[in-house]
């Protein structure tokens, strides 16, 4: 329990976690995660890399939606050209994956600027619709130009190799993912705490006031596009890679859509948002799944109908949050907070 | 240059064109009165077709009740979504109204699939079906009566919008909401009205696609395909979406009939982005968009 904040020195007070608590639980946090792959089952490790996977690609989407505010729903095609980019580098070139997937990072963050560029000049409403052509361009080009991508066929991305072992387990994918994951976080964390940071949530909150108050509205935008674009190609070419196997399904509009629910579900500018709307959007189909495997003695219809539920639970959530938790999970992770930081005298 | 094939591609661009202006209106409706996209367009049209194929061809009502019936229902469909989703979001940004109806349309997709399956089914013709010449190309009764329903529509709505009580607060609101609730406007009542306006009409062309297309869950891809056409015609113009409708119609089948490649699946979206940039607010729509 806490009964003031008293910090002595800028450095504790610029320190990214400050409290006693804060410190402990990214203690517990960072041991969790280390301790996690020696004793979960292979099917939790799947989701655990999924998860991670999906928040990279969310808080590249947070960047650009719940910070800067410019609504995207391009985000299926950003990571269909981080998979696809690093998938061929991999295959056509032999480049190493550890050199793939910055390229097709890379990549993907021109390609973020070359969509941001004339976005530009549209704002709300007609940059989301903006963003839907693009989705829908970038998806004809992927599976009608066979002699890049192979068209509709899939592409088979061999298993990555490190240090002579071969990452084509979840157990051993699971490191990669981790640490990439973190440093993301880390490096959002520290981003949205600096000058660009601070620039892009002025444009959100009020893109006029910026521009009086000297911030280059034009420049931040499309730097927001490009970093944002970068982290979610990240994410695409961490997926060819672990999936070893890009196909243009996983790149469709409803991926869009899922990652855009993510963030609004953990709540828009908000990094540990971004990890719990990841977390939910991907363990909610699954643990409908197993919950229809479990009914399917007692009720053998069930697996039938297992589909709809799946959707129809998804627009649901995000129906309910939007209603009654504007603010999404990360809102409700902090009430949790605030009450055990003065517990248990609330007043 | 064959002047035949040219026709008949005019032709059925024409009549496509019609069945997305009579979607295209029930976005134009919601725009007008409330500044939100419905992402949930396809999804109403998809009900508007399983609700005429339940009560017509399941329930064996005549097709005049089972009409009827069906806008009813589409109407309470309606007016439910708005007071339940809609409402509780009235002045939150833009990302929440776009993201509410999208997901609205995943659970409507669910509703409607858990329901009546995913293969596609067999629509009761209701329409005689035969074909008139018309300057040498070939049109089906079904194609003529989508443009004379949408003809019909057209004139109704702009009498309304010109006319009618709620027509004329509808525009009031979508010019200045601030405004129109100070004169006495009761936003409520007319967001329930727009809704329950834009589910009948987008029943109506879900009845139409569903006895040119048949029943089917790839209608739901018509709601996605309409967005170029109300870009081109003004969000918040309902003649706009006719013409709009019809260019896009018209692209469509020409690039269709003339190449080869499946352009004809981005061309609308190619004219949505050069829209965009020359002209955001569309054709026939209100300059009122704000640059950075």
């Amino acid at each position: 329990m806490e009964s003031g904040i008293f910090f002595s020195d800028y450095r504790s007070d610029m320190a990214l976690r400050r409290m006693p608590l804060q410190k402990v639980r990214t203690g517990l946090l960072l041991v969790g995660l280390v301790v996690f792959p020696f004793l979960a089952t292979p099917y939790w490790l799947n989701l655990a890399n999924q998860i991670a996977i999906a928040t990279i690609g969310a808080i590249g989407l947070n960047i650009l939606v719940g910070y800067t505010g410019q609504i995207s729903l391009g985000q299926g095609a950003f990571m269909a050209v981080g998979a696809y980019g690093s998938g061929l580098l991999t295959v056509r070139l032999d480049v190493p994956f550890y050199l793939s997937i910055p390229a097709a990072a890379a990549i993907t963050a021109v390609a973020g600027l070359v969509v941001g560029l004339p976005s530009l000049r549209l704002k709300g409403l007609y940059l989301a619709v903006a963003t839907l052509a693009a989705q829908q361009i970038v998806e004809f080009v992927v599976t009608h130009w066979d002699g890049l991508t192979g068209g509709t066929e899939a592409l088979v991305v061999p298993a990555p190799e490190l240090f002579g072992a071969r990452m084509n387990t979840d157990g051993r994918f699971y490191w990669i993912l981790v640490v990439v994951a973190l440093a993301v976080a880390l490096f959002a964390a520290n981003l949205f705490r600096s000058r660009v940071g601070r620039a892009w949530v002025a444009i959100r909150d009020q893109d006029i006031a910026a521009s009086a108050i000297g911030v280059n509205v034009f420049g931040y935008k499309l730097l927001a596009f490009a970093t944002s674009s970068f982290l979610v190609g990240l994410s695409g070419a961490l997926l060819a890679h672990y999936r070893s196997i890009v196909t243009w399904e996983r790149f469709t509009i409803e991926v869009s859509i899922s990652y855009l629910a993510m963030i609004i579900i953990g709540g828009l500018g908000t990094i540990s948002g971004s990890f719990f709307g990841a977390s939910l959007i991907v363990l909610l189909p699954a643990m409908i799944n197993t919950l229809g495997r479990s009914l399917q003695d007692t009720a053998p219809w069930a697996a039938t109908v297992l589909p709809y539920v799946q959707q129809g639970v998804f627009g649901l959530v995000i129906i309910l949050f939007l209603v009654l938790e504007p603010e999404g999970l990360a809102k409700l992770w902090r009430n949790v907070k605030d009450y055990f930081r003065v517990w248990p005298f609330s007043y | 240059m064959d002047s035949d094939v040219f026709l008949q591609l005019t032709v059925s661009g024409l009549s496509n064109g019609m069945v997305y202006a009579l979607v295209a209106v029930g976005f134009v409706v919601i725009f007008k009165a409330s500044d939100v996209i419905n992402f949930a367009q396809g999804e109403f049209l998809l009900f508007g077709a399983y609700l005429a194929f339940a009560f017509i061809a399941q329930f064996g009502l005549p097709w005049s009740l089972g009409v009827l019936a069906t806008l009813l229902t589409a109407a309470m469909i309606g007016l439910i979504v708005e007071r339940l989703v809609l409402r509780p979001l009235i002045g939150e940004p833009v990302i929440s109204m776009i993201m509410v109806t999208i997901g609205l349309s995943s659970l409507l997709r669910a509703v409607v699939n858990g329901i009546w399956g995913v293969r596609p089914k067999a629509f009761p013709n209701f329409i005689p079906s035969g074909e008139v010449e018309f300057l040498g190309a070939i049109v089906g009764f079904d194609r003529l009566l989508v443009i004379a329903i949408a003809a019909i529509l057209l004139t109704v709505l702009t009498l309304f919008f010109r006319y009618t009580r709620d027509g004329i607060a509808m525009r009031a609101i979508a010019d200045d909401q601030q405004a129109a609730l100070s004169m006495g406007i009761s936003i409520k009542r007319v967001l329930a009205v727009a809704w329950a306006m834009a589910a009948i009409t987008a029943a109506v062309a879900g009845i139409m696609l569903a006895n040119t297309v048949g029943v089917s869950h790839d209608i739901i891809f018509i709601g996605l395909r309409v967005f170029p056409v109300v870009i081109l015609g003004g969000l918040d113009s309902v003649p706009g979406a006719i013409v709009g409708g019809g260019v896009i119609g018209l692209l469509e089948s020409y690039t269709a009939g003339y190449t080869t490649s499946g352009l004809e699946l981005i061309v609308p979206y190619i004219v949505l982005i050069l829209v965009l940039m020359v002209r955001p607010y569309g054709l026939f729509g209100k300059e009122i968009i704000e640059r950075v």
